[in-house]
């Protein structure tokens, strides 16, 4: 019997909005006692004096690239950036080679990710064959081999009848269609926002439309099937209209942000240059997009921060800004990013947990996420430590980051994963 | 974007210093080309090299020239034929280059952005002969050499460029260019190919045809490109010609005194006509001469070491 108490740390409540001094004790990677009570000998002692106890980061939107491209990020290299940057939980997207859109693939995952004793990782599986959007997958085997929910990820579904099909089977197992919601027609050859700054850059632009038609052709769908769906790095403001709207009429629709939509505008990449780490999809939006979201955090729009991690190699980045793939990495700068929303007054700490970790494990309808008795523990214990983020202190194998040289506030001292210290 | 006093990749740093130096730098190269022996060695013993990854005769020719009255020698370097075709990328390809020693490099790419991206990682002068949709600075000053021949002056004149203004690489040069200057620049063109977000210039959008050139001193005509039709931003040549060309119009709204400009090469019967073309108003060939002129100051700036005064004096 493996017995953790965790004291002298302030503990994060996100279902009651409190902060308390209190002691945790975790037995066999269950939560057993939150009090004042003193460990004794009994309790392997880990100290939090002057840190934050709080819910297990749960990022539910990664990209491990295994299998297929491990040269850019493999589950274990993944795992290990989580860890380092208080992440105990991710989810991760199909658009593996090959797809994870069978349980071969989706058991691979999962084995491989529990020999490593890191981070827990929980897959995402396709929601058509080959993320092709014709057919669909094998749903009931996938869930039950451990898929948590299905995406078609960057390639999003075109059909409208084969999204409304996957909404209502994905509903018979309770698992939510994620969806990475883009026409693709409309974004056609752009590579960043269409507006001010692709006038300026002179590189085609992606409509904030591309993104918004989308959002409003599936939580209707959503609505018409009562089939669940989430939807991914919601970026315009036009979006989380959309979606606020969908919610108020009782839609089964949940939303999430990227923390680097959170963090950077379209301005940023501006200075940049035709620096390819801030080329991501959707792309960086403007201020204005930015206060729409703070807004839809703050009022319950947006359920979820996630990173959308997604490891390139030097080789991919280092081209022309056109041919350079999408995606930057964000596992180690997720935690102090997102500090940054509680130290600008967006968001409280038990809020801002809402968002980092119980609203995901809602959304995949799993246990966990909250520091209560009788829930599983995962557990992120950190503190406002400031330090310059490095290259050299990224884990994992690319290095894609736009915040190179960024003052940080916030780091990780230790996260427990059920019965694991890390 | 390009570091600044080494490379020519964009003429938003440049101040109007900056730019009336070079057009001054010119006018005195422009002279030189007018001589029976046209060559200066100014630049002898120095090695520029032409990478175009993207055809181009106008653009390589008038950069090759330009280096070789100068005295320096050239390489010239074309996509078709070479190991970007067997899947090197630009970065080694150019790294490659730069390892044989030349002094500058000349770029044009596909990618908007391109030279930028080389600039920040070579230590040699970049110049940018065109990136993508983004910018032609060399066009865009030859653009302004030209226009300030004609016209005296850059200030108090009204210029209209038109045309497929968003794809234009020459555009983007000309309204950074003139925007240095007191000038009031107006766009013309169709909707599906004008900026979605014009508010980073101070332009005036026309409306019609008539508005947009008849208190022009200067119209900067563009070249459409055939392939817009199937990309949905025009239904056909002809209508576009119709509407947004000058072919087989009655030139009687225009100032007496306006210039007809055309970076080439000119689609006729589409945005004008060989009488046009051939004709009294335009100065479509002298923007060719121009352009060697223009790249010969700035090769000069960017590599010459001081010996201005054989230039004017020689």
């Amino acid at each position: 019997m493996k017995k953790l108490a965790v004291v002298n740390g302030k503990i994060i409540d996100v279902e009651k909005g409190s902060i308390l001094q209190k002691n945790l004790f975790i037995e066999d990677g269950k939560i057993v006692e939150v009090s004042e009570k003193e460990p004794d000998n009994s309790w392997e002692i880990l100290d939090a004096s002057d840190c934050y106890v709080a819910p297990g980061i749960f990022d539910m939107h990664v990209h491990l690239r295994d299998p297929g491209y491990e040269y850019k990020e493999d589950i274990n290299t993944g795992l290990r950036a989580a860890v380092e940057g208080g992440v105990t939980r991710v989810a991760a997207m199909p658009n593996t080679n090959p797809v994870n859109d069978n349980i071969s693939v989706t058991e691979y995952m999962i084995e491989k990710a529990e020999a490593l004793f890191l981070a827990e990782l929980y897959p995402i599986a396709a929601i058509t064959m080959g993320q092709k959007g014709e057919t669909l997958t094998e749903m009931g085997l996938l869930a039950e081999a451990g898929a948590v929910g299905f995406s078609d990820d960057g390639l999003p579904v075109e059909n409208a009848e084969v999204m409304r099909r996957a909404l209502e089977y994905a509903s018979l197992f309770d698992k939510p269609i994620i969806a990475h919601e883009e026409d693709k027609n409309l974004s056609g050859d752009g590579v960043i926002n269409e507006g001010r700054i692709s006038t300026l850059m002179g590189l085609p632009g992606i409509p904030s439309t591309a993104e918004e038609a989308m959002i409003a052709r599936d939580v209707l769908l959503a609505g018409y099937t009562g089939g669940k769906l989430h939807i991914c790095h919601v970026s315009t403001k036009g979006s989380v209209e959309i979606i606020r709207w969908a919610k108020k009429r009782g839609i089964p629709v949940t939303a999430e942000a990227a923390i680097h939509h959170l963090t950077l505008t379209e301005e940023d990449l501006y200075k940049a240059g035709y620096n390819t780490n801030f080329k991501m999809n959707p792309p960086l939006r403007t201020e204005e997009d930015i206060d729409a979201l703070y807004k839809g955090l703050a009022d319950g729009t947006i359920d979820a921060i996630v990173t959308d991690h997604a490891p390139h190699s030097k080789s991919d980045k280092e081209v022309e800004f056109d041919k350079a793939p999408f995606g930057i990495i964000g596992l180690q700068t997720l935690l102090p990013l997102s500090l940054r929303l509680w130290k600008e007054n967006i968001l409280t700490l038990p809020e801002l947990f809402k968002k980092l970790a119980y609203n995901p494990a809602r959304i995949l309808n799993i246990p966990g996420g909250s520091i209560k008795v009788g829930e599983p523990a995962y557990i992120t214990v950190f503190n406002m430590e400031k330090y310059t983020f490095t290259e050299g202190m990224i884990l994992s194998k690319s290095k894609n980051s736009p915040f190179i040289g960024w003052k940080l506030e916030g780091k990780k001292k230790f996260i427990i994963v059920k019965d694991k210290v890390l | 974007m390009g570091v600044p006093g080494k490379d020519l990749v964009s003429l938003g740093p440049l101040s109007r210093e900056d730019v009336e130096e070079i057009l001054d730098l010119a006018t005195e190269m422009k002279k030189i080309m007018q001589r029976p022996v046209k060559k200066v060695p100014v630049l002898r013993g120095k090695v520029i090299a032409n990478l175009f990854f993207e055809p181009s005769t106008r653009t390589r020719t008038s950069f090759d020239l330009a280096a070789k009255y100068l005295g320096a020698d050239t390489i010239n370097f074309s996509a078709s034929g070479s190991s970007i075709s067997k899947g090197e990328t630009l970065l080694d390809t150019v790294k490659n280059i730069l390892a044989m020693g030349p002094d500058a490099i000349v770029m044009r790419h596909k990618s908007s952005g391109a030279p930028f991206f080389i600039a920040e990682r070579v230590p040699v002068p970049v110049v940018n002969a065109g990136d993508g949709i983004n910018e032609h600075p060399s066009q865009g000053l030859l653009n302004l050499f030209t226009i300030r021949e004609y016209k005296g002056t850059l200030d108090g004149l009204k210029i209209t460029i038109m045309g497929d203004i968003s794809h234009s690489r020459v555009a983007r040069s000309d309204i950074l260019g003139l925007s240095k200057f007191d000038t009031e620049i107006t766009l013309f063109g169709p909707r599906t190919v004008m900026f979605h977000d014009v508010s980073p210039y101070k332009v005036k959008i026309a409306k019609t045809l008539e508005e947009a050139v008849k208190d022009a001193d200067a119209l900067m005509m563009l070249r459409i490109q055939r392939e817009r039709q199937a990309a949905l931003l025009i239904p056909s040549i002809r209508e576009y010609a119709r509407f947004y060309g000058l072919s087989h119009r009655k030139l009687d709204m225009l100032k007496s005194d306006a210039i007809i400009m055309h970076p080439g090469p000119v689609n006729w019967e589409v945005e004008l006509t060989q009488e046009l073309v051939y004709g009294d108003r335009s100065v479509i060939f002298n923007q060719v001469t121009n352009g060697v002129a223009v790249r010969m100051a700035i090769l000069y700036t960017l590599i010459g070491e001081g010996k201005y005064e054989e230039i004017s004096s020689s």
